[in-house]
């Protein structure tokens, strides 16, 4: 079942890295400039930070997720010295995983250029650690979580993207991997699908619920996601562009519902869900921005993030490498340098679904045995983190405890 | 892929074999279409201009009956549909979206909302 296999980076909590990543984090918008400046020129540095001053359990949830991400070997936290969110909590969290971490407050260090100093020279030290510890050990699919993610949709998304990623998912859970699909809010209309995919009855109760959750949160913010130039392109119905996201999905029974900074409870497919819970103020969108969406899965644990785009987006991500498949042939030929998958060939009648999955297969093991993608050679490394709440009680335990 | 794009007809792609329409992956005129898809390809003759994107009728559709797309119902027919017509706002409605009859044929723009 697993003879495909290729090496990975063993974490203490058994779950494999595709790449041996260092984390530098900021905890608040005043300390980017010092972050961004030390993972400058540093191959294997990625930066991530939070942007508010006063601090969201959520979004702590998060960072720590993200801190300890199995594609994550080592952490640097770096905070201005004021904000609520506190480097040193994370860097101690971090090093509790078995990871070499380290924190500092510019404030305590002599401003921005003294910072940046000390920064580089934490990292340098970091990876030292990082690298004389880390082993490497063989790796095949069922160590491997993927996310799905749509996003710059266009008429071919539905047709030809989304249905090469459910039929990739199809394989992967086949294989005995993880699969992780999302954009709840864009199953609207689909109640009877997800319950008819619920692969048991705790399962149906958490989808159902989480379904019920979706649709009253469109029906208070008087939203559905579907507009005028969905319609003027040859879109009728909610459900039908609905069902265009959904193919993401594939056909596989679905597990259940995992949370923002969950991971799966055992492998196969699961439904993420990244709407919010009801609070005393209903503050954070459900999906702002595709990378939003994106930083939710990789906090789930996906090493790799499939994206597609019918019209071209550009984005990359952090931490986990994004594979970037198109529906649209014009689109990849124009976006070659970003593109990696071209899924039209299955609307020119060139290659079948099931050879479009096989050949995407293909490609996402040479992407996990380390080649990189084509958002990833380019530098492209976006993040996002927001303020959201979310009730998690099992988690709330973590980092503020 | 043809030597003279012009002289083959466009191509609408069916995405599961129990659907009753098809996405035109080309713009149509009155005339040949060729449907292709997960239930092999056939030729049906579209009755009307269809554009890039937009859905045509593969069968014939009765007043109330599912419009069937991936395998599943996206809408019923708000009257009687024939093979090769356009399916769209004016002939299709939502089972969720009360205000899936409110838009504009063509520009998809809303008309339930006035301006004063």
């Amino acid at each position: 079942m697993n003879e495909t296999a290729w090496q990975g980076y063993l974490r203490s909590d058994g779950r494999k890295g595709i790449r041996n990543i260092i984390l530098v984090v900021y905890t608040v918008e005043c300390a980017s400039h010092v972050a961004h400046a030390i993972g400058r020129d540093e191959d294997d540095v990625h930066v991530i930070g939070f942007p508010g001053c006063y601090d969201n359990q959520y979004a702590i949830r998060m960072i720590l997720a993200l801190g300890r991400h199995p594609n994550i070997g080592a952490v640097l936290a770096v905070g201005l010295g004021c904000e609520y969110t506190q480097p040193a909590k994370i860097a101690q969290t971090v090093r509790e995983s078995g990871r070499p971490a380290d924190a500092f407050f510019i404030q305590e260090n002599g401003g921005t250029k003294a910072s940046i100093d000390r920064g580089k020279q934490t990292i340098a030290r970091l990876r030292a650690e990082m690298n004389s510890q880390t082993q490497m050990v063989p790796m095949g699919w069922s160590d491997l979580v993927v996310g799905s993610e749509c996003g710059g949709s266009d008429g071919t998304s539905g047709l030809a993207g989304n249905p090469v990623v459910g039929a990739f998912f199809d394989l992967l859970v086949d294989r005995g991997g993880s699969a992780i699909f999302e954009e709840i809010v864009e199953m609207i209309g689909l109640r009877h699908i997800l319950d008819a995919r619920a692969a048991s009855p705790q399962a149906r109760t958490q989808l159902l619920a989480a379904y019920d959750k979706a649709e009253h949160y469109c029906r208070e913010v008087r939203q559905y996601s579907v507009a005028p130039g969905n319609f003027a392109g040859g879109l009728t119905t909610i459900e039908e562009k609905s069902m265009g996201a959904f193919a993401k999905s594939g056909s596989r029974p679905i597990q259940g519902v995992i949370r923002v900074a969950e991971r799966p409870p055992h492998n196969g497919l699961w439904l993420l869900d990244s709407v919010p819970d009801p609070h005393f103020m209903q503050f954070g969108y459900t999906n702002p921005n595709d990378t939003e969406g994106i930083m939710d899965l990789i906090c789930a644990g996906s090493q790799i993030i499939l994206f597609v785009t019918g019209r071209g987006s550009v984005i990359g991500s952090a931490v986990s490498p994004l594979i970037k498949v198109t529906g649209n042939s014009i689109t990849y030929n124009r976006m070659r340098d970003d593109m990696d998958f071209n899924a039209g060939r299955i609307l020119t009648g060139n290659i079948t679904l099931p050879a479009a999955a096989e050949e995407l297969a293909a490609l996402v093991q040479a992407v996990a045995a380390g080649q990189q993608s084509k958002p990833e050679a380019l530098g492209h490394r976006e993040y996002f983190l927001m303020y959201k709440h979310q009730d998690t009680p099992a988690l709330d335990a973590g980092c503020r405890a | 892929m043809g030597s003279h794009p012009a002289a083959s007809p466009p191509v609408a792609f069916q995405i599961n074999a129990a659907d009753n329409v098809a996405t035109l992956l080309e713009p149509a005129m009155p005339g040949p279409v060729v449907v292709r898809g997960s239930a092999g390809e056939k030729q049906i003759v579209a009755e009307q201009a269809i554009e890039h994107g937009h859905k045509i009728a593969i069968a014939t559709i009765a007043p109330g009956e599912s419009i069937i797309k991936f395998g599943v119902v996206i809408g019923a027919a708000t009257r009687a549909i024939q093979q090769g017509e356009w399916v769209h706002l004016h002939n299709c409605s939502s089972r969720l979206d009360e205000r899936s009859n409110a838009f504009d044929v063509r520009t998809g723009v809303p008309e339930d909302v006035t301006y004063e």
